[in-house]
């Protein structure tokens, strides 16, 4: 499970460091599916396996061949490079690293476990929520799907998401005519 | 050792500080877009986490498969605006996308 | 990890022996020499699959153009020929183009084959005998398989080349329009089944041939064929091999691979082919089942009895499934040789026009058929037996997740050496499953006032 967790982790960060460091459009690509994908890996080892499924088919099967698409449309040479000029490089590391220090330093300045019986205890609860995954961690698809249908066993208070689902889905249908208008063949002499 | 929430967290800061550092370096319009899938899949893996550790529960899933669809529609967006980008400028160098006129 | 993963079962057996050598082998220690035990099986099957269908192309390609194929290696029907094909792969040169991109066009065919291994690890051969049984079996194969796209337009950039660059971005035009239909063509059985499970999915169709999902309902039928001609697509098969064309584009995105690299593809195209026609052969012709009445009610009740029997039960089973899946593979081979190729534009066409709408409309179909078939079969004879089956799909969600709830009150069991997790699967097999239903009617009535919700 840590060895796991320790590769994907690893996998997640260097491919993250690379995207930034590499100057070419498709090893960019390229490291981004390595940090992508083990990012999925750490979702499968976190319990969530739909959510982990559906990084690697959205993200990794859709988002980036769209991705890799565009690089290919819009590459005027064989291999696409716009460098960026040293000092913009070095200023942008050093503001990337203090910023990086100061995520660290909160993140592990916080007491989670405080944090999480102190919330219970407001919120009126002795005893940790009855959680999704009580004897089949992992299997989260029907909870996700009963939640996102507006129904929630596990926890009755909460209102569900079939709301938000349903804006996303007119988000979705919205996108789709909008990018399919934008990315339109324009022919010449039509007026435009 | 178990992974615990604060190795998550750490994962997590990473990916979100490389992708602000890409969103910020790269000129390249599709660097840029690359940036911000970086930060949004940082958010990502703080949701899943939380979910799993804390008494969050499955909302934080459900705001990470939210998340991520909206990330697609994002890019498909983008990717559409950085085509036609390229059909007007011949370049999709984001620094010469100075003048607010077709 | 989470989900259930056969490994326990091996990791079980191995906590209980006593190595002399080593002592006691801690549960951790123990499921990772499971794990690569069963990785090593897996591996095997990925590796003998593209061997066979390698030869069984030659051989089928040479009978349908009226010549004999492969005669001489290995004996009379030239078997051995696939492995002298790899020995000749392996010693050729290695060859990068000097304008590739050598990191890229070096690990592109990994990433082929990398993703279409990574899709046997979801893909049940018989009851029980998968390496993940995960909840969302399906959505997770069908985003491994989507994996594979990445690799060969990787390949087609970074080459180099003219050709090769036409051939990967016809691939992922292809590749990211042909996923559509292909997830909801495989969603229509899984809205009859209730269930992403490849395993429990299979199960349900045992007891005979006229219990598989292809024959549930009219838009079933019709939905195998299109998932078929998808699957084929999307394999990048011919007449959709417009990837690598020969004629137009030398080899497409394989233009300058050769040796090992280039056979990596085959090896990836190939196990891809095996498992879309693995998982159309669950979702739609009743996996692991024979499909006999008289063989397959002894065969569930010797894998439901477990011990030596059922083991042999499952090996059957196993051996069903590949046949079965090997013929549907058959089927695309003899496609290839008897189809001309499409153009790109028409095969866009075909996607977009055709079976985008066609898949769409099928889906809707499949969702509406339970509730008419009820309302015309009780406005016929009133009070017919309904059976799981004909249920509404929320309703045995909800049952499915109130079973799952009140059997979670008995002690849990997470983790690597977990003992009741291989059990679980003995205890979901297809007779329990079917009247369990039934025989708990106090659950049947929560999940049906769950499922009003719902609506």
């Amino acid at each position: 499970m840590s060895i796991l967790f320790t590769i994907f982790a690893l996998a997640a960060c260097l491919g993250a460091v690379a995207v930034v460091i590499s100057q070419s459009m498709a090893r960019m690509a390229f490291w981004l599916v390595v940090s992508l994908g083990s990012t999925a890996g750490l979702f499968f080892l976190a319990d969530a396996d739909f959510v982990a499924a559906a990084q690697l088919l959205i993200y990794v099967g859709g988002t980036l061949v769209l991705l890799v698409f565009g690089v290919m449309l819009t590459a005027s040479g064989p291999y696409l490079k716009i460098q960026t000029s040293p000092a913009e490089t070095v200023v942008a590391g050093l503001i990337g690293l203090l910023f990086l220090f100061m995520v660290f330093a909160t993140v592990s300045g916080v007491d989670w476990e405080g944090t999480k019986t102190k919330m219970l205890a407001e919120n009126g609860q002795s005893t940790p929520t009855e959680k999704f995954d009580d004897q089949s961690e992992g299997d989260t698809l029907r909870p996700l799907g009963l939640a996102l249908l507006g129904v929630r066993p596990d926890s009755p208070n909460s209102p569900g998401y079939l709301l938000p689902f349903e804006i996303a889905s007119v988000h979705l249908l919205v996108v789709l005519i909008g990018a399919a208008y934008l990315a339109r063949a324009k022919r010449r002499g039509d007026g435009s | 050792m178990q992974p615990d929430l604060t190795s998550y967290l750490l994962v997590g800061a990473v990916l979100f500080v490389c992708g602000v550092v890409c969103m910020a370096t790269k000129r390249n319009g599709i660097g840029v877009l690359m940036g911000v899938e970086l930060v949004l899949n940082g958010a990502n893996v703080n949701f899943v986490a939380f979910s799993k550790y804390t008494a969050l529960g499955l909302d934080g899933q459900v705001f990470s498969l939210f998340v991520i669809v909206l990330a697609a529609a994002e890019a498909a967006v983008a990717l559409a605006i950085a085509l036609n980008f390229y059909n007007n400028h011949l370049t999709i160098d984001v620094d010469r996308a100075n003048k607010l006129k077709g | 990890m989470s989900t259930t993963l056969a490994a326990n079962s091996i990791a079980e057996f191995l906590n209980e022996t006593d190595l002399w050598f080593i002592g006691k082998l801690s549960p951790e220690t123990a499921l990772i020499i499971s794990a690569c035990i069963h990785a090593a099986i897996l591996f095997h099957v990925f590796a003998v699959c593209p061997a066979v269908f390698i030869w069984l192309e030659r051989k089928g390609s040479g009978r349908i153009q009226d010549r004999l194929g492969p005669t001489r290696v290995g004996g009379r029907f030239g078997w051995l020929q696939s492995l002298a094909d790899g020995i000749k792969l392996v010693q050729k040169e290695d060859l990068c183009p000097p304008v590739a991109d050598a990191m890229l066009f070096k690990s592109a065919p990994y990433i082929v084959c990398l993703a279409s291994f990574a899709a046997f690890v979801v893909l049940p051969f018989s009851h029980g005998w998968v390496a993940v049984s995960a909840d969302c079996g399906l959505f997770i194969m069908l985003a491994i398989l989507s994996l594979e796209v990445f690799g060969i337009i990787m390949a087609g950039y970074s080459s180099g080349s003219k050709w090769s660059l036409f051939g990967g971005m016809r691939e992922a035009a292809q590749m990211v329009s042909y996923e559509i239909p292909l997830a909801i063509c495989s969603l229509i059985p899984v809205v009859a089944a209730g269930s992403l499970n490849l395993g429990e999915i299979g199960d349900m169709q045992g007891g005979a041939f006229w219990n598989w999902f292809i024959f549930h309902d009219p838009f079933t039928f019709v939905a195998f064929f299109v998932y078929f001609v998808v699957a084929t697509a999307s394999c990048k098969r011919a007449p959709f091999d417009l990837a690598e064309a020969e004629s137009e584009l030398v080899g497409g995105f394989h233009t300058e691979y050769s040796g090992m690299r280039w056979s990596y593809f085959f090896m990836g195209e190939y196990a891809s082919m095996f498992a879309v026609c693995g998982v159309a052969a669950i979702l739609f012709l009743g996996g692991w089942h024979t499909g006999l009445p008289f063989l397959d009610v002894p065969l569930a009740w010797l894998r439901a009895e477990g011990g030596v029997e059922g083991y042999l039960a499952n090996v059957l089973g196993a051996g069903v499934f590949a046949s079965k899946a090997s013929f549907l593979v058959f089927v695309q081979i003899w496609v290839r040789w008897t189809l001309p190729r499409l153009r790109i534009d028409q095969v866009m066409i075909t996607c977009l026009k055709y079976l985008v709408p066609i898949s769409c409309f099928l889906f809707l179909g499949a969702v509406i058929w339970p509730l008419v078939f009820i309302l015309v079969s009780n406005a016929i004879t009133p009070g017919t037996v309904r059976t799981t089956i004909m249920e509404p799909i929320g309703a045995r969600v909800a049952v499915g997740y109130t079973e799952k709830k009140q059997s979670s009150d008995s002690p849990s069991s997470i983790g690597p050496s977990a003992p009741a997790e291989s059990d679980a699967w003995g205890s979901s097999g297809p007779a329990e499953k079917h009247s369990s239903t039934d025989v708990k009617g106090g659950s049947l009535t929560v999940g049906l006032s769950t499922a009003e919700v719902v609506r």
